[in-house]
């Protein structure tokens, strides 16, 4: 899923300080499940930004509401619930949310409530960490699943490089070395021999090097 | 100038058992600030962050928790999750630049003990101190 957590408060007051009604606006997709900006959040954060602005000498009506997701067309058709009733709205969605309203809504101010970080899963309650990069070249069939792309600081396609100490990569040494774990799972599971081909130059043009991305399947297009 | 806050006091119905004695007479016979309005939960676990935002929202000057001592907890983790839902306000305090200690925890015996009513005075006598809220 998407991860992201909430900016910090001074940025997102600053943003909405002149505004006299604000839609806070949860998601109810990737953001709930990571707890940086479903319903619950959303309340919070209305709360926070009542309470900064007041700090301000400022006063606004903050509300709240939430979609089913904010980047899918139809649920943001949604916001029209609210008959345009709000200065501006603050979206808790990660990034895709908040481009998704500022393409479907031209007259609404939209702001950004999370810094969207990366796509990760939780190992534990609590904690998250990056798993994929989304570069648009999947070569997890030929790492044992795990992700170099994503999980080497460097990205390589031929690691360890010189830098990684008893497992853990020189960046941090909380950080697995992805490539310590490569070969450790290829070796435990009978591949070993399979990393010993030289990994082709990489083609980067798939990773958004080339500008966004887009997906077309004809078979779902109407 | 003087001030008098507005202490707003969420405790767990266990910790603040003495709160309820001799028709809730006792606390006033032990000199419990008069400021502090307390508001009994089944357990301070189920305290949300908005709960406590609220009070502020409503007014308070300080705001404060009590519960079980963590290890002791009738409902195992419910004042460890007091706790830190108390550390996440505290933390947006402070993010707003609004001392962190208008917002405290405390984990206190259940029962009659002097130290539910020590725990009143200081936070009476520290919001005295950092004066009206700033909201």
């Amino acid at each position: 899923m998407i991860i992201a957590e909430r900016k910090p408060l001074a940025e997102i007051i600053d943003m909405v300080i002149d505004f006299k009604k604000i839609l806070v606006l949860a998601c109810r997709g990737c953001v709930t499940v990571c707890s940086a900006g479903g319903e619950r959040e959303a309340e919070i954060l209305a709360s926070l930004i009542r309470l900064g602005l007041r700090k301000n000498g400022k006063e606004a009506e903050v509300i709240t509401g939430s979609l089913v997701r904010q980047c899918d067309r139809e649920y943001i058709d949604a916001i029209d619930n609210w008959k345009g009733d709000y200065d501006a709205i603050v979206s808790t969605a990660c990034g895709v949310g908040v481009n998704f309203i500022a393409n479907l809504r031209p007259q609404d101010n939209v702001y950004p409530a999370l810094n969207t970080t990366f796509f990760g899963g939780s190992a534990q309650q609590g904690i998250w960490s990056e798993q994929c990069a989304g570069c648009g070249d999947c070569v997890l069939h030929l790492t044992g699943g795990l992700c170099p792309i994503a999980r080497c600081a460097k990205s390589l396609m031929n690691g360890p490089c010189g830098g990684s100490v008893d497992g853990k990569c020189e960046i941090h040494p909380e950080v697995h070395c992805v490539w310590q774990l490569i070969h450790d799972r290829m070796d435990r599971i009978g591949r070993r021999r399979e990393l010993e081909a030289a990994a082709p130059i990489r083609d980067w043009s798939s990773a958004g090097h080339g500008g966004p991305r887009k997906q077309v399947r004809s078979d779902l297009t109407l | 100038m003087s001030f008098t806050p507005k202490i707003r006091l969420f405790s767990c119905h266990y910790t603040s058992q003495q709160s309820c004695a001799d028709h809730g007479r006792e606390l006033q016979k032990l000199d419990f600030p008069e400021n502090v309005e307390l508001t009994r939960v089944p357990c301070t676990g189920k305290l949300q962050v908005t709960t406590l935002l609220q009070a502020f929202e409503e007014g308070a000057d300080g705001v404060y928790v009590v519960g079980c001592p963590v290890d002791t907890c009738h409902n195992e983790k419910g004042s460890s999750r007091a706790a830190k839902r108390v550390a996440t306000v505290r933390k947006a305090l402070r993010e707003l630049d609004v001392e962190e200690d208008r917002m405290r925890m405390y984990h206190l015996p259940r029962g009659l003990h002097p130290e539910f009513v020590d725990a009143a005075r200081e936070m009476d006598k520290l919001v005295r101190e950092l004066g009206p809220s700033p909201f």
